[in-house]
């Protein structure tokens, strides 16, 4: 009988033994990086939205507070987006018959809500508390990034819970004063002085480091 | 191919050799052959024989200590609690595996789905995102109401808490209350207007019924009558005294089935009119109850049970003395220092030796016999009550003959009670006719053919009405019929026309507690589904089509366009009408239209209806909740057995037994092997099959029916459920009579909570005499069962907790075992049910249980509750077991459960020695239904499949309230927290707090001499503590508190404490 394998099977076994190991390396590894990428966690994904709102335009061009609009977010656990009637405050008066500004007035005549995309989707069994961080010395763009200087808003930081425990194993390296939490202009100085600056902030603040790391701290 | 099956061994459920009761789905599955099994059962019997009892024990089943207990015992679920129990075989399984694994792949690599947020177009003033805001409000319930501050959040109702402020709330609720949420979301309400059985709607009623009304008030209303539940509404009563008045020959009836007629005949007889009496119980010394159970049902037994416990705090003052004389085992029976049974027909028969003893001139019952306890407890109450003039209570149970009332009113009177302890106020029920004689009379007027049209509002009488009436069948006849309903019930199923009712959180109305205090009840939320309130209707019955909140407001002079009216904002916002208190009136009992003695007939079986401890009446029969939250003493859900006394159960099972008087422990499996066996129940002439259950403390030859369960249509909760007792009740003998019982051959199946979760008999609740306390306050802690200084712990180094710490104690003196506390766990944590073949199989999710132990002898026992959930140890065994840290402690001393990270090893609860972890084996929580997304917390996660949960000390609470303290830059104050267990007690036996906070209530709990810890002795350091019960016996009587503890075994204790004979310790040899 003739011999059905050459000698050069080997090789080919041997060869076909690592591309196999390496297709199955190279999807969980292809796998990883889709998983960690950009576009699936959409970080610096600008979000098209039924209006489009230019916090550019609003927050520094027209020099409007955070607070007019996101009114709680430094009183309760959820910061709010704005009923329709917030923007008729002004714009009853301002652009009034800009076509961008149809979804508006649909809204508000008929009663509707406007369905704004969720931009910060926080997974649905971490218990985040807006007031508690900006209360205690942690800024917008600490985590929102400029928003000020967005014409529509993305995310700038994936918000996995690897990056939420980067601030709440060493908060003295992002807080800030007070007085500077709504300040969207605010540069943290120098790694060193932040150092000093900042731990003295979370002992003022009375921040009890250990406990942040507790698990019940944002998930119950 | 040889077939190599791999299934369980315990899969096999044809292979049940035990021929015991079966206690889990699928066989116990010994491994030794049956000759093996009966040497060791018999080696076992053996050694129990030695045993003069063991004194402590928890069902019947424990004593036994059969193998197949034991195998209970041993395994952490019952066996086949972890097999595949859905109707998909193995091959489909694999199927589904292969599918649900390659999309577990998938789905990681995609990316999640848009969310949007939706905001409001115009937001309500005040309104902030997620922040709950608390109504004031009040829940009917047999005509009274309960205060309630019902939480809100973005405009949905999701928790009834008590108001504070409220006279019969005091800030706590009952169970109902608290499961009325589940209620209110019940996907199986009724939603639409019937026809017969076309939908309709609510126009075409209106259209239907003017011409109807037209036609029924050119007759003067003849052939009109209305069938309505008790009401106290001072807006209902207005209404229909204005509609009485257009149509004066129409008759208003009202039923409750479980109607207090006889306390009002009685005041009708001793008072010459309908007044009620009103008790204090924290200025009685002694409170002797005559078969009321005013600890756990009733009316306002949620405020009742707090003044109560105010007399049973050791530390606070002098304890109160309390003697039970009742006829099937309840919540009061376990709380009493004194406890007798009688047979129902006997307590009237005891009130009367009572009152002769007492100095009062009454004829005494002939052919009763006193036994040697009850002789010698009523001549210790009849002392006591005499050394307490002024400051006692007698108190007569609703369900025993006006007699047995009017020697209690007659008993407080002579004791100079009156004014002091007890205020008679008239009633606040709107014209309590007497139920049972006005249903009798309107369905004598239906079969007569004199009624042309019927409006039934709230009630089920179809169901819930004596059976001799035969309701249903003359409501066929009558031509036209209306039913307002919250279901479409059986009644609704019948009559002509059903309009779905609100319920009371969707709707105006007003209503008045038990002390005549009046709430004007505010909505919560629009009705959910296309639902009218009683007033709407009567309203249009009228001709007036008017909402309810305009009616509340006419009733009250407040008008629609005065928005400042001082008197409509505070009243809401306080949740009452000030002053609206009944005043005490002053009546004097006349005994002589008391009715004749009865003749005791000693034979024969006699029956007892009872409102099902978590059901009510029946109306709640489609709550899950309620269905399957244990009931107090039986821990049964799911059902409502006959309940029969250990000794009758022998009798009429034949079961041999070789010394009836005197049950030993090898009996007792024989017994509990009876457990579920169906008898025929014969009550006046009609005939009832339901399961038995063995009740030790039970009367002998009495049978107690729970009323409420066996609907047929209801919903799919309550159809089918348990045995609809009302189909035996008759009009004459609502309460209780004689019957024929007799036992057959067939077996059903009963699910008890009972045998789950044992602990063996060890130091569990500890328990003493008030004697043995003043001799030794920290008798508690010396009952240990070994050396607590045993420090050996997996844990290395010991743990500071410097911030806060947070922990409980529950106090076993005023822990009444009423399951408020389970339901407001449930209500607030999200917590599903499983139905009763999951419960079966020792699956419930309960985060907290109420164990209940037993004490003492058969037929005469103690018997105790103690509430357990997650103790939160210190050095928790079950955080050292979790391969993948998904049980972990924070810093604060909580031991936290992680969803996300539990894969489902369920090692935790098998290191758990609390056996408080709660495993979700299937997909438990219904995530579908759009009314129950509604419903839950949205603070707390919803746990799917294969995650394992347990009690968090309500970490939604502590985040909440910590978080605002923050905000505010300010500690949390003490006491500021509280579980939702916590806030629910109506005794506050449970209290929660920072024990490192020197003002916190917890801290000074744990300091008292009588807090110990359950299993201490193992050195985890549970953060929940329990504070021992201590018993008040009258010397005179003495008393055993029926347990002896093992250390006292070992110790000898009677020589420890000498003089103590009597006081305490159980069966020494």
């Amino acid at each position: 009988m003739k011999q059905f394998f050459r000698p050069y099977a080997n090789l080919i076994a041997l060869i076909s033994v690592f591309v196999v190991l390496y297709a199955v390396a190279g999807f969980l590894w292809g796998g990883l990086v889709l998983d960690r990428a950009n576009w699936t966690r959409r970080v610096n994904l600008p979000v098209e939205q039924p209006i489009p709102f230019s916090h550019q335009l609003h927050a520094n061009s027209l020099g409007m507070d955070c607070q007019y609009c996101h009114a709680s977010a430094g009183i309760v656990a959820y910061s709010n987006i704005p009923p329709s009637d917030t923007c008729v405050t002004c714009h009853h008066e301002v652009k009034r018959n800009s076509a961008l500004l149809a979804p508006l007035w649909e809204s508000v005549n008929n009663d509707t809500p406007i369905p704004w995309v969720k931009v910060h989707d926080l997974a649905d069994f971490v218990y985040f508390n807006h007031a508690v961080h900006v209360n205690g010395g942690f800024g917008c763009t600490t985590c929102h990034g400029q928003v000020n200087e967005m014409p529509v808003v993305w995310k700038v930081h994936d918000m996995t819970m690897a990056w939420c425990l980067d601030c709440h194993r060493n908060p003295e390296r992002y807080i800030r004063p007070a007085d500077q939490v709504w300040n969207m202009e605010y540069e943290y100085p120098p790694t060193a002085v932040q150092a000093t600056l900042g731990a003295q902030l979370v002992r003022e603040q009375g921040i009890n480091k250990e406990v942040l790391t507790n698990c019940a701290i944002c998930h119950r | 191919m040889p077939h190599t099956t791999i299934l369980p061994s315990g899969s096999d459920a044809t292979r049940n050799q035990s021929g015991i009761n079966e206690l889990s789905e699928g066989s116990p599955a010994p491994r030794l052959s049956p000759q093996e099994q009966l040497r060791d059962f018999q080696a076992r019997m053996e050694l129990l024989r030695g045993k003069q009892g063991k004194a402590y024990w928890r069902g019947l089943e424990e004593l036994a200590d059969t193998p197949q207990f034991d195998e209970v015992l041993q395994r952490e679920f019952p066996r086949g609690a972890a097999e595949w129990l859905d109707p998909i075989s193995r091959r489909n399984f694999l199927k589904l595996m292969g599918a649900s694994l390659a999309l577990a792949g998938v789905t990681a690599c995609t990316r999640q789905a848009d969310e949007y947020i939706l905001p409001y177009t115009n937001a309500p003033v005040g309104l902030l995102p997620g922040v709950p805001a608390y109504y004031a409000t009040a829940m009917p319930l047999g005509g009274l109401t309960t205060g309630l501050l019902a939480k809100s959040v973005m405009g949905r109702p999701i928790k009834l808490e008590g108001n504070p402020k409220h006279p019969a709330s005091l800030g706590a609720t009952d169970l109902l209350a608290q499961a009325s949420i589940l209620t209110f979301y019940d996907p199986e309400r009724s939603q639409v207007v019937f026809n017969g059985n076309n939908q309709s709607t609510w126009a075409n009623f209106v259209a239907n019924i003017g011409p109807q009304m037209t036609q029924i008030k050119a007759a003067n209303g003849t052939g009109l009558a209305f069938l309505t539940e008790a009401t106290s509404s001072p807006t209902f009563a207005a209404l229909m005294e204005r509609l009485l008045a257009d149509v004066p020959n129409a008759t208003w009836y009202q039923y409750e089935p479980l109607a207090r007629d006889n306390a009002f005949r009685a005041s009708e007889l001793a008072f010459g009119r309908q007044v009620l009496p009103k008790y204090d119980f924290t200025k009685a010394d002694v409170v002797l109850a005559l078969d009321a159970d005013f600890l756990n049902s009733g009316v306002a037994w949620v405020r009742y049970a707090h003044d109560y416990a105010t007399r049973r705090r050791i530390w606070e003052g002098d304890l109160s003395r309390l003697y039970v004389i009742e006829a099937t085992p309840s919540a009061t029976g376990t709380m009493a220092d004194h406890r007798i049974t009688a047979r129902p027909s006997e307590v009237e028969a005891l009130a009367r030796v009572i009152a002769q003893r007492l100095g009062l001139n009454v004829p005494q019952a002939s052919g009763l016999t006193l036994t040697e306890k009850q002789e010698k407890v009523i001549a210790g109450l009849v002392s006591d009550l005499q050394a307490k003039r002024g400051r006692s209570i007698v108190i007569a149970g609703d369900e025993q003959p006006p007699a047995v009332h009017m020697l209690a009113f007659a008993i407080n009177e002579a004791l100079g009670n009156v004014g002091q302890t007890v205020a008679y106020i008239e009633t606040p029920l709107v014209q309590p006719r007497h139920n049972f004689e006005g249903i009798k009379e309107l369905s004598e007027a239906m079969g007569r053919g004199a009624v042309r049209m019927l409006v039934i509002i709230g009630a089920n009488p179809v169901f819930t009405a004596p059976a001799d009436l035969d309701f249903g069948a003359k409501l066929a006849q009558v031509p036209f019929s209306v039913h307002m309903g919250l279901y479409r019930d059986e009644t609704g199923r019948a009559a002509t026309w059903h309009i779905p009712e609100t319920h009371f959180l969707e709707t105006w109305s007003d209503g008045r507690a038990y002390d005549g205090t009046t709430t004007i009840m505010q909505p919560l939320i629009a009705p959910l589904f296309n639902a009218r309130s009683p007033i709407e209707l009567i309203s249009v019955l009228r001709g007036v089509e008017l909402p309810s909140i305009d009616l509340i407001r006419n009733q009250w002079g407040v008008p629609a366009n005065d928005r400042f009216n001082t008197f409509w904002q505070t009243t809401l916002d306080e949740g009452l009408v000030a002053d609206s208190a009944a005043e005490p009136v002053n009546v004097k009992v006349d005994l002589g239209s008391l009715p004749p003695a009865p003749t005791l007939n000693s034979g024969g079986f006699e029956v007892i209806f009872r409102p099902d401890p978590t059901l009510y009446d029946g109306r709640f029969a489609n709550n899950g909740w309620l269905q399957e939250v244990p009931k107090p003493l039986t821990k049964i859900t799911w059902d409502n057995p006959a309940l029969i006394s250990p000794r009758t159960a022998v009798a009429l099972l034949n079961i041999p037994v070789s010394d009836v008087a005197n049950l030993k422990p090898e009996d007792y499996e024989k017994l509990s092997s009876a457990n579920g066996r169906m008898l025929n129940i014969t009550y006046g002439g009609r005939v009832l099959r339901v399961p038995l259950w063995v009740t030790p403390g039970h009367p002998d030859n009495t049978v107690t029916l729970y009323v409420g369960n066996g609907h047929t249509a209801l919903g799919v909760i309550a159809n089918g459920t348990g045995f609809n007792t009302y189909s035996i009740r008759t009009s004459d003998a609502p309460w209780f009579g004689p019957a024929t019982v007799t036992a057959t051959a067939e077996q059903y199946k009963l699910v008890s909570t009972q045998m789950h979760h044992s602990m063996e008999g060890r130091a569990i609740v500890r328990v003493g005499t008030l004697d043995r306390y003043r001799e030794n306050p920290e008798f508690v802690k010396e009952l240990a069962e070994f050396n607590q200084n045993l420090k050996k712990s997996l844990f290395t180094g010991e743990w500071e907790y410097n911030g806060h710490a947070w922990g409980m104690t529950i106090d076993l003196n005023t822990c009444t075992g009423c399951n408020a506390c389970v339901v407001a766990c449930q209500a607030e944590n999200n917590i599903p049910i499983v139905g009763k073949s999951q419960v079966a199989m020792g699956r419930e999710m309960h985060w907290i249980r109420i164990d209940r132990y037993y004490g003492g002898t058969l037929e005469d026992p103690m018997m105790y509750f103690q509430p357990m959930a997650c103790v939160h140890c210190e050095k928790a065994p079950c955080e050292l077991v979790c391969p993948v840290a998904a049980t972990v402690h924070s810093h604060e001393g909580i031991n936290s459960m992680v969803y996300n990270r539990c894969v489902g090893t369920k090692y935790c609860s098998n290191n758990c020695p609390y056996k408080v972890r709660r495993f979700n084996f299937l997909q438990y929580v219904d995530e579908t239904t759009p009314s129950f997304k509604l419903m839950r917390n949205p603070e707390v996660t919803v746990r799917s499949r294969g995650v394992m949960e347990k009690c968090t000390y309500c970490q939604q609470r502590i985040s909440a309230v910590g978080q605002a303290a923050k905000v505010q830059n300010r500690p949390i104050a003490a006491n500021e927290i509280k579980t939702a267990c916590q806030q629910v007690c109506p005794t506050g036996a449970i209290v929660f707090g920072d024990i490192n906070n020197s003002e916190d209530t917890v801290t000074a709990m744990k300091e008292l001499p009588l807090n110990y810890a359950v299993l201490g002795e193992l050195n985890v350091v549970p953060r929940t503590t329990y504070l021992g019960r201590v018993l008040n016996f009258n010397p005179e009587i003495g008393g055993d508190v029926g347990i002896t503890y093992f250390v006292e075994q070992h110790h000898g204790h009677a020589d420890d404490h000498g003089g103590q004979s009597d006081g305490h310790g159980g069966h020494r040899k």
